[in-house]
């Protein structure tokens, strides 16, 4: 089988771009589609709902956000129900003599025809996730390759194998397979493939068939300089530019949040015991007031939770999108090389007859190459803006939800409170 | 208890109360404990205003001054409304009415005053004298000062205190005609003098423990809230400490929650520059953004209310004060009482010696006259009768003295139960509106955060 030949896809080479019909790109249209197309028999557990504007279920908030996180609903906008699942849990630390890291469980559940078995478990580290990233951005050079978790972490500063750290590091691990796995293009590729199936990788073999000439795009370093850039592609980079910044001064914020959080929460654990303590000398008083310390302490407790969850869940995402645009502004200079590269060649034959201009066709390849990138980069910008969307939809909705939970919490504590509080007025008052 | 800004209805079970009906309540509890004078008339610190004059330096200063209204009760339930009476004072002579107070009824636990500075203060802003809401809180403290004179079964009666509430004019002069001063002086002397009593009352020394533990624990809330500094282990160091600067470099309790409101009102306008690049996502986080800078403002309304709850606290702090002050006060009484009842015993022991010939105790005397002769007949004679004079008025002071313990002791314990009694119930009023305000904050917290979800899910 040939590299990533995809069952509906536009890399066709031949046609210029206008006559090719992206699938990807009928955005809108596609939206307003039944919902019930999209409940594939393996995500059952629970009613999903579509980016078209249909609210997700929030009545119990926590199950259902943290459900979405593992199922990642993405718009399949072809047409075609899922026939891929893959997802990323169980981790495992391995002690070796030379090293400790870190193995997760990666299942797949297929009925694609490009897989041997219908079902693959396998174990993969960190690094493996790395060289499958690397091949798919050397194989689908003009496509946007969802990002990677950090890979490097300060020792001593983090714990690499602490609790949530594993867990932040497999819920990015999750995400990224997942975006991959729905992607039309990159879900065929052959390395993906491997990275599911094999028994073993063996990262320094690499697959034969790699870079056919109609496939891949050989990434020229600068020589080139670029006359034009399309205007949507222009618009592209200045989004990416605004919305980093604007990513930027969020994490900022958030980061100062859970600081003042911490230190309140600080506060409140020296000020509730006080409350303690008073009671020990009091005789009326003494319920009431330890009373007053039981609700601190809860309230306490419900803060730090707060404070976990924005810093485990909230955070990381965040970064995941600055990095996220990184390497889709490097697709971004990369194309612009691609058309750079053609545009040069172009005028070196238009004006220049000697032996030395660059052979017709060798220009027609060249213009194939821009069309085709145009075109990947379009459709996968758009399916971006959709996840996008439904990212920090579900994001800031987990954000407002926390910070329900804990008001709920903490009014419920002190509601408990109150009749605790007025009890013996009422009986005293009856004495009376 | 004072009134608060807030028009909240807060829900205790069944019972919808607004502050001000809180405030009604505990007014109409001081009336119903019966005092003639607050049934008689309604009293009211109205207005605070700023004066300029001269001072007793002839300086230039700026003070400010406290309009007292009282109004007969009558009159305010006929319908009619007539113009109360008013009189201005300023804080001094309130200082001197409580003085005069102190000494003339050491028994009574004395309502304390609002605090003279601003101490223990929770808010950035109410830091200064001049302030208006620092201000504001002291015209508040010094109407519940009134309220709780007028409302005790002793203090209420005393004329000086009357005439503070009518006699604009003069007042000053009467007071210092009662000759209270002189004893103010001696009084102070004693209490500062270090001494100790031979049989303590069980009774007062634990209450003047449980002064101290009151006292420590609620400097340690306070401070936990306002400074956040070491803890306090003993009561002479919070007293001590109340005494310092309320500015410590330590960050306060308050000031963090000012703080997680105040960033979160950062996402208002980062979220509406955000919105500005988007297409869908546009509307959906400009308006959470507004919700954001919602929350963010809803943070003054929660930090005066903590504000009033401080206040509340604060008064049974100095309250702990005067209970201790009584404690000692009997200390005192019971020391005299066994000074001049040693002291009989000593002139009695005297002049059994004088009178047996024996020298039973060492005595310079004794030394003396061993060493340079016996004395004679006469001067023996002599001694022995200014003895017995001695001892008759030794008997009649320890009398006196017995006496005065008892009626002391009487009394002190019957305000003592009293005070005991009030504590308990405004203490547990004060967390019942502890416990309501955190209530509605939460609920609004609950509120904001839901506006602001709907708008992320409409995104």
């Amino acid at each position: 089988m040939s590299a990533g030949t995809p069952r509906s896809l536009a890399s066709s080479g031949q046609k210029s771009i206008q006559d090719i019909c992206h699938p990807l790109s009928a955005e809108e249209s596609a939206l307003s589609r039944s919902p019930d197309v999209l409940n594939p028999s393996g995500a059952g557990e629970k009613d999903l709902s579509l980016p078209n504007g249909t609210p997700v279920d929030t009545s119990s908030p926590a199950s259902s956000s943290s459900l979405l996180n593992r199922l990642q609903l993405d718009d399949d906008l072809d047409g075609e129900t899922r026939d891929l699942f893959v997802t990323v849990d169980d981790p495992k630390k391995h002690v070796s003599t030379m090293e400790t890291y870190i193995t997760y469980r990666v299942c797949t559940k297929t009925t694609r025809t490009e897989f041997d078995l219908p079902e693959y478990s396998v174990r993969r580290r960190y690094q493996d996730f790395d060289w499958l990233r690397n091949k798919l951005e050397e194989s689908q050079p003009t496509h946007l390759i969802p990002p990677l978790p950090e890979k490097f972490v300060m020792k001593g500063v983090v714990d690499r194998f602490s609790e949530e750290f594993v867990e932040t590091r497999r819920k990015a691990l999750d995400k990224f397979l997942k975006r991959v796995a729905d992607h039309p293009v990159l879900s065929f590729n052959e390395h993906f493939n491997a990275f599911l199936s094999a028994k073993d990788l063996n990262k320094r073999q690499g697959l034969a068939l790699l870079t056919k000439m109609g496939e891949s795009v050989k990434y020229v370093t600068g020589g080139y300089k670029l006359r034009g850039r399309p205007i949507e592609f222009a618009a592209m980079g200045d989004y990416l530019d605004v919305f980093t910044q604007k990513l930027g001064t969020i994490d900022r914020i958030a980061q100062r949040i859970i600081k003042e959080q911490s230190e309140f929460l600080m506060e409140l654990r020296e000020y509730g015991p006080v409350y303690s303590s008073w009671s020990s000398f009091e005789e009326e008083l003494h319920d009431p007031l330890e009373g007053v310390a039981g609700c601190v302490s809860n309230c306490s407790s419900a803060l730090d939770e707060l404070t976990e969850d924005m810093s485990e869940d909230f955070l990381p995402v965040l970064r995941e999108y600055v990095l996220y645009i990184e390497s889709m502004k490097n697709v971004l200079k990369k194309r612009d090389q691609v058309q750079a590269e053609y545009e040069t060649k172009l005028e070196a034959v238009v004006f220049r007859e000697d032996k030395k201009t660059p052979v017709p066709t060798d220009v027609e390849k060249c213009q194939d190459r821009v069309e085709c990138f145009n075109a990947d980069l379009k459709a996968d910008w758009d399916r971006w803006q959709n996840n996008k969307r439904q990212d920090f939809r579900q994001l800031l909705t987990g954000m407002a939800d926390k910070n329900i939970q804990y008001y709920e919490k903490c009014l419920a504590a002190w509601e408990s409170l109150i009749p605790l509080l007025q009890d013996k007025q009422e009986a005293r008052g009856e004495t009376n | 208890m004072a009134d608060s800004g807030s028009e909240d209805i807060a829900v205790i079970g069944n019972t919808d109360l607004t502050p001000s009906e809180s405030e009604n309540n505990l007014k109409n509890t001081m009336v119903e404990k019966g005092t003639s004078l607050l049934k008689r008339m309604e009293i009211s610190v109205a207005e605070a205003e700023k004066r300029t004059g001269k001072n007793a330096v002839n300086m230039q200063e700026t003070y400010t001054v406290y309009l007292i209204e009282t109004r007969p009760v009558d009159a305010a339930s006929e319908g009619t409304n007539p113009v109360p009476d008013s009189l201005w004072r300023r804080y001094s002579e309130f200082e001197l009415l409580r003085n005069y107070l102190l000494v003339t009824y050491p028994f009574v636990v004395v309502p304390p005053l609002p605090e003279k500075r601003a101490e223990f203060v929770w808010h950035k802003l109410s830091a200064d004298n001049m302030d208006p809401d620092f201000v504001e809180r002291r015209r508040v403290g010094l109407e519940n000062f009134l309220l709780r004179v007028a409302s005790h079964p002793v203090l209420s009666s005393d004329k000086i205190f009357y005439s503070f509430l009518t006699e604009e004019n003069g007042w000053k002069e009467t007071v210092f005609e009662t000759g209270f001063q002189a004893k103010a002086d001696s009084r102070l002397k004693a209490l500062n003098a270090t001494f100790r009593v031979k049989n303590p009352d069980k009774r007062f020394a634990e209450m003047k423990h449980y002064g101290d533990e009151l006292q420590s624990v609620i400097s340690q809330l306070l401070r936990v809230r306002a400074v956040g500094e070491n803890k306090v282990s003993t009561a002479e160091n919070a007293a001590q400490s109340i005494r310092k600067s309320p500015f410590s470099p330590t960050k306060r309790a308050a000031d963090r929650l000012y703080g997680v409101y105040k960033v979160h009102g950062n996402y208002g306008r980062v979220f509406s520059e955000w919105s500005a690049i988007e297409k869908e996502m546009g509307d959906g986080l400009q308006s959470a953004g507004h919700h954001m800078d919602a929350y963010a403002a809803s943070v003054d309304d929660i930090l005066e209310e903590e504000e009033h709850y401080a206040d509340q606290l604060k008064e049974y702090l100095f309250y702990a004060d005067a209970l201790r002050a009584v404690c000692r006060k009997h200390e005192l009484t019971q020391y005299e009482l066994e000074m001049a009842a040693q002291d009989l015993t000593s002139k009695k022991q005297q002049r059994e010696e004088l009178a047996t010939g024996t020298v039973r105790t060492f005595s310079l005397k004794g030394m003396t006259s061993k060493l340079f002769g016996q004395e004679t007949p006469e001067q023996r004679e002599a001694k022995l009768k200014m003895l017995e004079t001695q001892i008759e008025e030794g008997e009649e002071l320890v009398k006196e003295r017995n006496e005065e313990c008892d009626e002391f002791v009487k009394s002190a314990w019957v305000d003592i139960e009293r005070f005991k009694e009030q504590k308990d119930h405004d203490l547990r009023e004060a967390l019942i509106s502890y416990a309501i305000m955190q209530i509605s904050m939460c609920k609004k917290g609950i509120q904001v955060w839901n506006n602001a979800k709907e708008c992320f899910s409409k995104m």
